[in-house]
Order: C-alpha cells, then sequence, then structure tokens
C-alpha cells in the first residue's frame, strides 16, 4: 500500500505554467488522470516520476520526497507517452533487461510473469522493431510490472490501441488496483476514465478542475449549461416559444456569419430541453431546419469545470 | 559498471546505421596507408620519406586528428545521446541503478568499439606504414587509446547536457584543434589531439625528434590534461544525468 502526494505543486517553464497549484492524494485503486491535450498531465506524471522538481509544491512517495533518488523505482513503475525503447532488443530481452536493472533476485520468472500478463509470449523473441503500436504498448506495461511495484504511474496507454487490447488492459489494471496497488493512468477520453477508474482527477490547463468518483464528473459534465444553435421557418416566434420552457435560461437571436437569422439557446437541463424542442416546433407550426449543440467539444465541457 | 546497461548499449551502439560509418573511418585509413606502400615501391625517394618523417606524419594526420575524434563523437555521443533524445533513457533512470554507473558503463562501451574500429587499425596502419611492428606503430597504437578515451569522455559528457552535442563536437574537433590549433600556438595547449600526441612523444622517446614527432605541450601536463578531462567529464555526466529531467511537452 503505497501513497503518492502532491501539496500546492505547480511547475513552470519560463513563463509559461504547466501546472498550477496541484493538490493530490493518490492512494490504492485506480485513479484516472483526466484532462484535454495539453493540460499538463504529463507534466504531472515526471514530477510523480520523479523525473521533473516541482517549481514550487512538493511531491511524495509515502512520505519520501523523489527527486534524486533512484530507491523509490523499487516501489514504482511507469509506462511513459513516447513509444521509443531499444529497438535492437527482442520483447523478451528487454523485458528481462529491466528486470535485471531492478536487481531482481530471479529475474528470469519476473521476466516470464510479467510477459505472460500482458500475453505478448507469442512475440517476444522478435526485436522491438518489428511490433505494432499495440505491441509496444503492452511491452513497455511488461517493464513497468516486472518488479511487482506498489504505484503504477500509466502516461496515456490506450493511445494506439484497438479495442481488444483497450479491455485487457483496462482489465488488467482493474486487477492491480485490486491488489491495493496504487495506480493513476492518464487520458484525454472520459469513456475510457469512467471504464477502468473508481476515482477521477481532472486538470484544464494545469489547473486541478475536478475530483471525484465517476459518476460526480460525469454529472458534473453533463449538468452544465448546453449551448444550441437552431435555425428554424419562423426563429422569432420559436425564441419565444423556446424561452417559456422551464429547463431554458437564455434564448438570443443573432445574425451569424452568412447573414441569416438564427436562435442561439441556453438550455440547464439537457434532457428535458431536446424533448421539448420537437414538441414546441410542431404545436407552434414551426419548421426546425438545423438544431446544432455549439459547445460539445470536450475542451469546452472542461473549460466549464474550470470556469466553475 | 552494470552488464545490463552495457548490453542495451552495445546493441544500441551498433545496432543503428552509424556502424556502416564506423567502419568506412578505419578502411579509408588502412586504404590510404596500402596506397603509401605502393607508391613505395614504385618511388625509391618516397620509400625514403615513408622511412623517415612520413609515416608519422600520416599516423598523426589521419590517425590521431581526424580518425580518432570522429570516432569519439560517433561513440561518445552515440552511447546516450539517442536515447535520451528518444526518452528511451527512462527505461534506465526509473530503476535503483547508480547513475554514475550507467555513465561509466556507457563509456566503457564506448571506449571498447574506439578500439576496436580506432586504436586497432591506427596499430595496424602503423605497420603496414613502417613494414614492422615496432615502436612507431606501438607508439601511435598508446596516443591513439589516450585520445580515444578522452575524446569518448568528452564527447559522451556533451550528449548529456546538450542536445546539440553532435555539432558541437565537431565544431570543437574541426574548427578548434585542427583550424585554430593550426594556425594559433596558444589554443594547440588545450586540444585532446596535442595531449596524446605528448603521450605519443614521450613513448617513441629519442627517435620523436628524427621522426618530426612533436607536440605542443609536455608530456607530463598532456597527461594530466587528459586525465583530468576525462574524470571531470565522466563525474560531470553522472551529476548532470541524476539531474536530467524529464518532460514530454517541451
Amino acid at each position: 500500500m503505497s501513497t503518492l502526494e502532491l501539496e500546492q505543486v505547480s511547475r513552470w517553464f519560463g513563463n509559461v505554467v504547466a501546472v498550477n497549484d496541484v493538490t493530490m492524494h493518490l492512494g490504492p485503486g485506480v485513479t484516472g488522470l483526466l484532462g484535454p491535450n495539453g493540460a499538463g498531465k504529463s507534466t504531472l506524471i515526471n514530477m510523480m516520476a520523479g523525473f521533473l522538481p516541482p517549481s514550487a509544491g512538493t511531491v511524495t512517495l509515502d512520505g519520501r520526497p523523489l527527486q534524486h533518488d533512484p530507491e523509490i523505482y523499487r516501489d514504482l513503475g511507469l509506462v511513459p507517452e513516447r513509444e521509443e525503447m531499444y529497438d535492437a532488443v527482442s520483447g523478451w530481452d528487454f523485458v528481462l533487461a529491466n528486470a535485471r536493472l531492478h536487481k531482481l533476485p530471479d529475474p528470469k520468472t519476473a521476466a516470464r510473469r510479467a510477459i505472460d500478463t500482458v500475453e505478448m509470449a507469442e512475440a517476444e523473441d522478435r526485436d522491438i522493431r518489428t511490433y505494432s503500436k499495440g505491441m509496444k504498448q503492452r511491452i513497455k506495461m511488461a517493464t513497468a510490472i516486472v518488479h511487482d511495484p506498489t504505484v503504477l504511474l500509466l502516461d496515456e496507454p490506450f493511445n494506439g490501441m484497438d479495442p481488444r487490447q483497450r479491455l485487457h488492459l483496462m482489465d488488467l489494471l482493474h486487477r492491480l488496483g485490486d491488489e491495493g496497488r496504487t495506480i493513476l493512468f492518464s487520458s484525454h477520453i472520459l469513456e475510457e476514465v469512467e471504464q477502468v477508474a473508481g476515482r477521477i482527477e481532472v486538470v484544464v490547463a494545469g489547473r486541478h478542475a475536478a475530483s471525484g468518483d465517476f459518476r460526480e464528473i460525469r454529472r458534473l459534465m453533463t449538468q452544465r449549461p448546453h449551448q444550441y444553435t437552431i435555425r428554424s421557418s419562423n426563429d422569432r416566434a420559436l425564441a419565444a416559444a423556446v424561452i417559456g420552457e422551464a429547463g431554458t435560461s437564455g434564448v438570443e437571436l443573432v445574425t451569424d456569419a452568412s447573414g441569416d437569422e438564427i436562435v442561439q439557446v441556453q438550455a440547464t437541463d439537457f434532457s428535458a430541453f431536446v424533448h421539448a424542442l420537437p414538441r414546441l416546433a410542431s404545436r407552434h407550426g414551426i419548421r426546425l431546419l438545423e438544431v446544432r449543440p455549439a459547445d460539445e467539444s470536450l475542451e469546452s465541457v472542461f473549460s466549464y469545470l474550470v470556469a466553475r | 559498471m552494470n552488464a545490463t546497461v552495457a548490453l542495451l548499449t552495445r546493441r544500441s551502439l551498433l545496432g543503428r546505421t552509424r556502424t556502416l560509418v564506423l567502419l568506412l573511418l578505419p578502411m579509408a585509413l588502412l586504404g590510404l596507408c596500402a596506397l603509401a606502400q605502393v607508391l613505395a615501391a614504385l618511388d625509391d625517394e618516397f620509400a625514403r620519406e615513408l622511412d623517415g618523417a612520413l609515416a608519422p606524419d600520416l599516423l598523426e594526420a589521419f590517425g590521431i586528428a581526424v580518425l580518432m575524434p570522429l570516432l569519439g563523437l560517433v561513440t561518445g555521443t552515440g552511447s546516450i545521446g539517442p536515447e535520451i533524445d528518444e526518452g528511451s533513457i527512462v527505461y534506465l533512470l526509473a530503476k535503483p541503478v547508480n547513475r554514475y554507473s550507467i555513465v561509466v558503463t556507457k563509456l566503457a562501451v564506448a571506449i571498447a568499439v574506439v578500439v576496436v574500429f580506432g586504436v586497432v587499425p591506427v596499430a595496424v596502419a602503423g605497420v603496414v606504414l613502417t613494414g614492422e611492428v615496432g615502436s612507431v606503430a606501438g607508439a601511435f597504437a598508446v596516443g591513439a587509446l589516450a585520445a580515444g578515451v578522452a575524446y569518448s569522455a568528452l564527447f559522451l559528457m556533451l550528449a548529456v547536457v546538450t542536445r546539440n552535442a553532435v555539432v558541437i563536437g565537431l565544431i570543437y574537433a574541426l574548427i578548434w584543434e585542427t583550424l585554430v590549433g593550426g594556425l594559433v600556438p596558444g589554443a594547440q595547449a588545450l586540444s585532446v589531439q596535442q595531449w596524446s600526441l605528448a603521450v605519443v612523444e614521450r613513448v617513441l622517446g629519442d627517435s620523436a625528434v628524427r621522426l618530426g614527432v612533436e607536440s605542443a605541450v609536455g608530456f607530463t601536463t598532456g597527461l594530466v590534461l587528459l586525465l583530468v578531462t576525462t574524470l571531470g567529464a565522466t563525474a560531470y555526466a553522472g551529476w548532470r544525468l541524476q539531474r536530467l529531467r524529464l518532460n514530454a511537452e517541451t
């Protein structure tokens, strides 16, 4: 059982702030680190892995500082985001080399177990340079678990995996988490995170935007105000009808770039609004030409969480 | 020293296309020596020169001054630079392994490659040029080894410190040592080439003058500077590796 603690951690590069005052306590089980690309997830993981000193604040593993202490890697496994390994060696040789570097008493047995766990026994004798993305990802995973660490950090581990490999890795993370290991993996895909992680930490633009179990995060994300852009046969009449609905908090008539008039609606209750809209339109004899959610991108969901 | 680090370093160093370049360099040196022997067989005067100062001149100009810095550059930077650039160094660093032992091991592998592709060819070139297994071949082999060790350590350190190690190394070897060192006498005192030549001069002993081998620095100075450079560069490389920052987003 290990606890990874970040206390008021910030990291800046020149005058760019990559991580801004983040406090997180990671205990046993699987935690998902969710955020859009460039949010600072890799910077956080590099600091947790002891490869980047925080500009301010502290990162500790069971109370031990992570900097300049190679001994912490006996308890910590890391799956880096980058794909490059040692291309000119076979998968087996590479995992075995990792076991030896950990100075394990029986490196061969450890390497065997790690390779079997990630189901790479069949291709283990081939050079790493011949592997597909998904196979490389699995060998990376094997090198990270070969020494049976209590803490496992994975940077975008699902990248480049096909659905079957994804399921297999999700399964494996579940299992490792259930065994009482502290596991953190990063991802920019909510669905991916909520299938595996009991707990989710959301970072946006270097800030710790939200924290909790996935239902809570899901609720925050779905119950935010939704923006819609609507074109219809009678915009003004539609606007008047829409504002009378309970789930609507704002309506605006605007002229878009091509000079057409459109209706912009802000709805607080997502499902109530999408059910009410067709009913309203038919009651007032208005034809709906286009209904488009205006802000469904992941970035806007995240920025809502930050602005909250 | 760490056997596993050595294995991985050897595989990645020799597994690259640079190996071809590594082979070309000594081949060129030996080809040149063979050509000199052919010329000597055709021309008596050339043969006399080859017996005198020409053989050491060739060994100095192509062995010590060209082959060794280029080999040291390829192997010194190649033993750690690509791993740092690609990020695969993380597999060595995320281990309970002393950082200095990683550097020392990588240096040992680099030196071994330099011996095979540089020191041995220089010795063979000496034998071919002089027609005997004698003091000239021996002295230049020792000098080449001294140069190879120092260049490898220096360029390995550069590769840990900067991603532009190859360019900076080339500028040092070609511009500073060859060009500036050839024109400005003071600059010669700060050059691995001259320090190694001091070693050659000492091993040759009295015949050094007759053969025209003369270093810009004395033997003791040269040896001390070689040792300080090698040990200092290695220690600094280890220290920097301990503090190496990995960040995917910059």
